[in-house]
């Protein structure tokens, strides 16, 4: 745990943040909160709704727990946490309800399901509980993006193929008249979906990771070179 | 028909828990590496979701006759939570065989949204609402949640010996794999009458 007097430093706040979003990639990375992940994506409005619900119930949930983290007893911290998170999403749900009845149709059941969704559970036991206040909030901020950004990613995806449209604007006719194809909005399509979506994201993730390793180690390593040894005949070397 | 034989084969068969309403997705994927975790696990689920459909019946009547109809998420969870300490300490006392078989899988059970879906569902979508068919409810979609689990073990155990592209390995090959089974679990929308 960290010491109250320690100064928070820069990375402190920005690293939960950017690996909430790329690391921690909640759908394709942990692989937390499959069930709305799947149920809900049917459309890409309806990934952005039920994410952004998400990530106001993450980030209050992460804001309290970090709060109380040292008054809540080890024994009875899952079902504090729990009537923690239940608050939070009852007041999403209630929302939701009030002002956009269209979602709260649309998400039904998986709209009091957030209670139960593990990204909650596992992202404030394991970050919130052990952290400050403010890089859990920057995590839960991150985390919901994440997740938001990757439900509403199938939903586009399941939407195009299986509706043919887009946000619901169809564009079905001027791509293929082989869309829509009913399968992608049917449950294996989503599965489906789902798997291929997170072999691309892991692979360009990685991708990406080793080519900035290389160049790290490249620049540091012409840059040792140069500072160790400054003949000509070593740059010329470097230079092939 | 009787209600209650249509809500058994809707609940086994058409609208599977797992495969086709996407309720105990987390647990489908995370413990169906064996099949008997994957029985257990499953018979634990059955027993919780026929406790909690009982209770959480019960329960409604109450939050309806207060008025509080908008404390049910939180009322429910509470409750979950709450019966499943309880069945592990009952559990552990009085059936010790039973609960070094099911001991495990019981904390993992409450954040399972099977359970809290099916309690939600008894109270919201059932055309008869009274215990019985709260019950009956609850047991079939238990029950179609182990089939699920028991199907995908069995598949994943065959997995483990086949040729699988390094990048699909884990997750991603589950999932593929699911969505074959929920192609094939389609097919029984052909049962509806």
């Amino acid at each position: 745990m960290i010491e109250k007097t320690e100064k928070l430093t820069f990375k402190d706040i920005t690293s939960p943040f950017t690996n909430g979003i790329i690391n921690n990639n909640a759908t394709f990375r942990l692989v937390l909160g499959t069930c709305p992940t799947l149920a809900i994506t049917t459309s890409a409005s309806n990934g952005i709704g039920m994410g952004l619900s998400v990530l106001f119930v993450l980030v209050c949930a992460n804001a309290i727990v970090s709060i109380l983290r040292n008054i809540i007893p080890r024994k009875v911290r899952i079902p504090a946490y729990i009537l923690i998170i239940a608050t939070f999403s009852t007041i999403v749900e209630m929302v939701v309800r009030a002002f956009l009845p269209d979602l709260y149709d649309k998400l039904g059941l998986f709209l009091p399901l957030i209670v139960v969704n593990c990204i909650l559970l596992a992202r404030v036991e394991s970050f919130a509980s052990l952290n400050r206040v403010i890089p859990s909030i920057m995590d839960g901020i991150g985390i919901g993006l994440g997740f938001t950004f990757s439900i509403t990613l199938i939903g586009i995806v399941r939407e195009f193929l299986g509706a043919g449209s887009f946000f619901g604007i169809p564009i079905n006719s001027i791509i293929s008249a082989e869309l829509p194809m009913t399968f992608f909005i049917l449950p294996a399509g989503g599965f489906m979906v789902y798997g291929f979506l997170m072999v691309i994201f892991n692979s360009v993730v990685d991708k990406i990771q080793k080519s900035l390793e290389n160049r790290n180690r490249v620049n540091l390593g012409s840059r040792s070179v140069n500072a160790h040894i400054s003949t000509p005949e070593i740059d010329t070397q470097g230079g092939k | 028909m009787p209600y209650w034989l249509y809500l058994v084969i809707g609940g086994i068969f058409i609208n599977n828990f797992v495969l086709s309403r996407f309720l105990g997705i987390c647990p489908f994927l995370g413990v169906s590496r064996k099949t008997e975790t994957a029985l257990g696990m499953g018979l634990a689920v059955i027993f919780v979701m026929g406790m909690t459909s009982i209770i959480t019946f019960g329960l409604n009547l109450l939050l309806k006759e207060l008025n509080i109809q908008y404390l049910q998420t939180i009322v429910f969870i509470l409750v979950i939570a709450a019966l499943i300490q309880l069945i592990e300490i009952v559990i552990k006392r009085f059936a010790p065989s039973l609960y070094t078989a099911l001991g495990v899988y019981l904390p993992l059970i409450t954040t399972n949204c099977a359970v809290l879906g099916v309690a939600i569902m008894n109270v919201t979508e059932l055309a008869t609402q009274n215990i019985f068919t709260s019950f009956v409810n609850g047991i079939s979609s238990g029950i179609g949640f182990t089939l699920a689990l028991l199907i995908m073990a069995g598949i994943r155990e065959k997995l483990e010996y086949s040729e699988i592209p390094e990048k699909f390995k884990g997750f991603p090959i589950t999932l593929i794999t699911a969505s074959i089974m929920a192609m094939a679990f389609t097919a029984f929308a052909g049962l509806s009458f």
